[in-house]
């Protein structure tokens, strides 16, 4: 299960929908060993595709640098699929080398709402796990698949599980 | 020609779970084939059969990445640092050379 605090959820979707049409891409890191992510690094998408994202190479060297100063590590791998479901596609799983990541997929396909969903993909083998969104310190309910209205008043999600 | 070499996690097990391993050679591609006299494996995981850097796969010498350098003819000088990073990627289209994912080699998906 990912749990993640509601902000950096929010902020994650602001970034999907900025960039949209193009995907958008970044990852949440946390301290080593924790599970927990706390600090949000929205990356460029080195590609600036519609169908496509890979992380700067020069960005990523700084970013991981500072992960390791920091003792923290990629917690959230968190990108965009602009006009398909928050599924990993092949691609996704063929280039996923982090096993100990959560991938955090985000749907902008639709204008009015965003869907995010989390996999592991260790070895090619792709697990889908429930997201538990934290408001302030309070957990809410675990579900399967978030769907957020595009003002913060108006969230609403819809469970799959 | 003494470098350290960062490896990621994802690739330790071909270094008995050491973060970073010494090496030696004049450039990267001499280095390869040093490490892989210790850690035979690591080096299918960079270089594709052709003989090229894998295409998902970043290395840097010191601050800099490989491919602005002459890929594995960049040359190495004693007290450099060789970091190998996995390229983030991937999205919801079909990636021409997605097959040479560091993470794919290990165990191609089919088709």
């Amino acid at each position: 299960m990912l749990r993640i605090d509601r902000e950096i959820v929010e902020a994650i979707v602001a970034h999907a929908r900025r960039d949209h049409p193009d995907e958008a891409c970044g990852v949440v890191a946390g301290p080593a060993g924790s599970d927990t992510p706390t600090r949000l690094i929205p990356m460029d998408n080195a590609e600036r595709s519609s169908t496509f994202y890979r992380f700067d190479s020069m960005e990523q060297l700084r970013v991981w640098r500072e992960m390791d100063e920091r003792d923290e590590e990629p917690v959230v791998i968190y990108h965009s699929h602009t006009a398909t479901e928050a599924v990993p596609s092949r691609t996704d799983v063929n280039l996923a080398a982090e096993p100990a990541a959560h991938y955090l997929l985000v749907s902008t396909r639709e204008p009015d709402a965003t869907e995010i969903r989390s996999f592991r993909i260790v070895d090619g083998v792709v697990t889908e796990e429930p997201v538990r969104v934290v408001v302030a310190g309070v957990d809410g309910t675990a579900v399967q698949s978030y769907k957020f209205g595009h003002t913060p008043t108006m969230v609403d999600y819809e469970c799959r599980a | 020609m003494s470098v350290d070499v960062r490896v990621p996690t994802i690739l330790r097990s071909y270094t008995g779970g050491a973060k970073t391993v010494p090496g030696t050679g004049d450039t990267l591609a001499g280095l390869l084939a040093d490490l892989e006299t210790r850690h035979p494996g690591l080096r299918g995981r960079l270089v594709t059969e052709e003989g090229a850097l894998h295409r998902f796969v970043n290395v840097y010498v010191n601050d800099e990445d490989v491919r602005f350098l002459g890929a594995l003819e960049a040359k190495l000088s004693a007290g450099d640092t060789v970091t190998v990073l996995p390229a983030v990627a991937g999205g919801a289209g079909q990636a021409s050379g997605a097959s040479e994912a560091l993470a794919g080699s290990a165990s191609p998906a089919g088709g």
